[in-house]
């Protein structure tokens, strides 16, 4: 059954997780930004809004150890069970993939810093970094609105994008060899792309985790490591 | 413990698959105090050798549905039962067997401890000659048995001829739950054993508790959630003599199936 919405009897409890809510929705939409600049940065070579987004990595990173921190909080002083217990777990949880996209957009950061200032050949910027890109914001922002809205069906919804995502990580793949292949003085530059590509899919994967945990938060069952139609079956259950 | 759907999380899951064995079974029971309908229509089955907590805010009926189990109401011409609990293939609420032998082979603990006005000895002693002739030789063993039993052996083996009611609160409760596992009853039912111990003597009974679920079907009541949560293998909520859900204790809080317990073990009982 979804969370309760009634009111605790101790209101500072009720206090205590609308912060928690609040708190990891305020590092989701840190990360996601994160994210936008740092592709933003691939493409134009803004080096002072590149160093900005390794910069604010600290504050995602401060987002997590205080989150973390106000899950044990909570745990100690309320003994959480059900839908509040299972709240604190899935936070915790989310959190440390909402970090490592934090991570994923800082590496994405540095690696577009490095082909800007080396002034290596230029390959054709790949489109579809940009597209992969949007598929991964779209994922986390879905993701979160469905932690948001304890919508266990739109987080369903983002596990089933994270083959879009994969996709199109073989398909930038496949177009950086073919780029190598044809011209080895790209190798270097295409090598770094290939980080930029390997890092958007490790952000999708963050981004369905975060799902996941939605799922178990909402309904209580755990979905991690099973197929896309037993998630499709429990989210709408 | 998270409920999956992966696989192997069951495979991983401890205790998975484990037979479990009706001792009470309870069918349609009703309960009256007067003209109050106190229990209404309880169906439920309590396993063998393992402990069941019943939670629920104050005058839900969890401690008439304990007190039922013994024929406590007995005592009481204005209070009666109807319905089925039975056990070995008797039911208790129709059955003209001696209430004392029922007691004998259910006992009970109340929440405030109740040694009687003798020695720590004849406290345990006093059951056992009700049912047993032992020789002196056996009433000792039984004594020290029922004591080391009930994890009071160590502080009052040296002092068995004083007064129970020299004992500390929670080594009175412990005494009481050694009195009652004397007479070696099959099920133990436990009336908020807890509610006037400090936390280390709880501790000292609910590890008891636990020890206790090896040899006994124990049912405990108790106010205290996180209790319920610590040592009971199952449990029922109740709300206004209804049995609203019962499930294994992980499923009860973590994933509750109705809305009334989850607002109820969370704390949004308004």
């Amino acid at each position: 059954m979804p969370t309760s919405t009634t009111e605790h009897s101790i209101k500072q409890f009720d206090v205590d997780l609308e912060s928690l809510r609040s708190r990891m929705l305020q590092m989701g939409g840190l990360v996601e930004s994160q994210i936008l600049a740092a592709i933003d940065g691939f493409y134009n070579g803004n080096l002072q809004a590149l160093d900005q987004v390794v910069e604010n990595d600290r504050r995602v990173n401060g987002f997590e150890v205080s989150i973390d921190n106000e899950c044990s909080h909570i745990i100690a002083r309320r003994q959480p069970a059900a839908g509040d217990l299972r709240l604190i777990l899935g936070v915790g949880k989310a959190v440390t993939d909402l970090e490592r996209v934090g991570d994923e957009a800082k590496k994405i950061a540095v690696v577009s810093k490095q082909i800007h200032e080396s002034g290596r050949l230029q390959i054709p910027r790949l489109a579809d970094i940009r597209r992969a890109g949007g598929i991964v914001v779209g994922m986390l922002r879905k993701a979160l609105d469905a932690f948001a809205r304890l919508d266990a069906v739109a987080a369903a919804e983002v596990i089933r994008d994270d083959a879009a995502i994969d996709e199109a990580f073989r398909g930038m793949m496949r177009q950086l060899i073919t780029f190598m292949m044809e011209d080895p003085r790209t190798i270097s530059t295409a090598f770094e792309i290939v980080w930029v590509a390997r890092s958007l899919e490790r952000m999708g994967d963050h981004s369905k985790n975060v799902a996941e945990q939605v799922i178990y938060i909402v309904k209580g069952t755990d979905v991690r490591h099973t197929s896309f139609v037993d998630v499709e079956r429990e989210a709408s259950r | 413990m998270r409920t999956a759907i992966s696989p192997g999380a069951a495979e991983a899951a401890p205790n998975a698959g484990a037979q479990l064995v009706p001792k009470l079974r309870v069918r349609n029971l009703n309960f009256y105090y007067g003209s109050f309908h106190a229990l209404k229509s309880i169906t439920l089955d309590v396993p063998e050798r393992k402990v069941t907590a019943f939670i629920g805010p104050s005058g839900c009926g969890k401690s008439t549905l304990l007190r039922t189990f013994n024929r406590m109401y007995s005592l009481y011409p204005e209070q009666r039962a109807e319905g089925e609990i039975m056990m070995d293939g008797e039911n208790l609420v129709t059955s003209k067997q001696d209430v004392s032998l029922i007691r004998a082979r259910i006992g009970m603990v109340f929440q405030k401890a109740t040694p009687f006005p003798m020695s720590i000895y004849d406290n345990i002693a006093f059951g056992v000659r009700l049912f047993e002739k032992l020789n002196r030789g056996q009433m000792d063993e039984r004594v020290e048995w029922a004591l080391k039993r009930a994890a009071l052996w160590d502080e009052v083996k040296s002092k068995l001829g004083q007064s129970g009611n020299s004992l500390s609160g929670g080594q009175q409760q412990r005494l009481c739950i050694a009195r009652s596992i004397a007479i070696r009853p099959e099920v133990i039912l436990l009336d908020e054993p807890c509610s006037a111990l400090d936390p280390i003597s709880t501790a000292k009974v609910e590890e008891l508790i636990n020890e206790l679920k090896n040899d006994y079907t124990v049912l405990i009541v108790t106010h205290n959630m996180q209790q319920a949560a610590r040592v009971s293998d199952f449990t029922a909520y109740m709300y206004l003599g209804e049995l609203i859900e019962y499930d294994a204790t992980d499923t009860i809080f973590i994933k509750p199936k109705h809305k009334q317990t989850e607002d109820y073990i969370t704390g949004r009982f308004g």
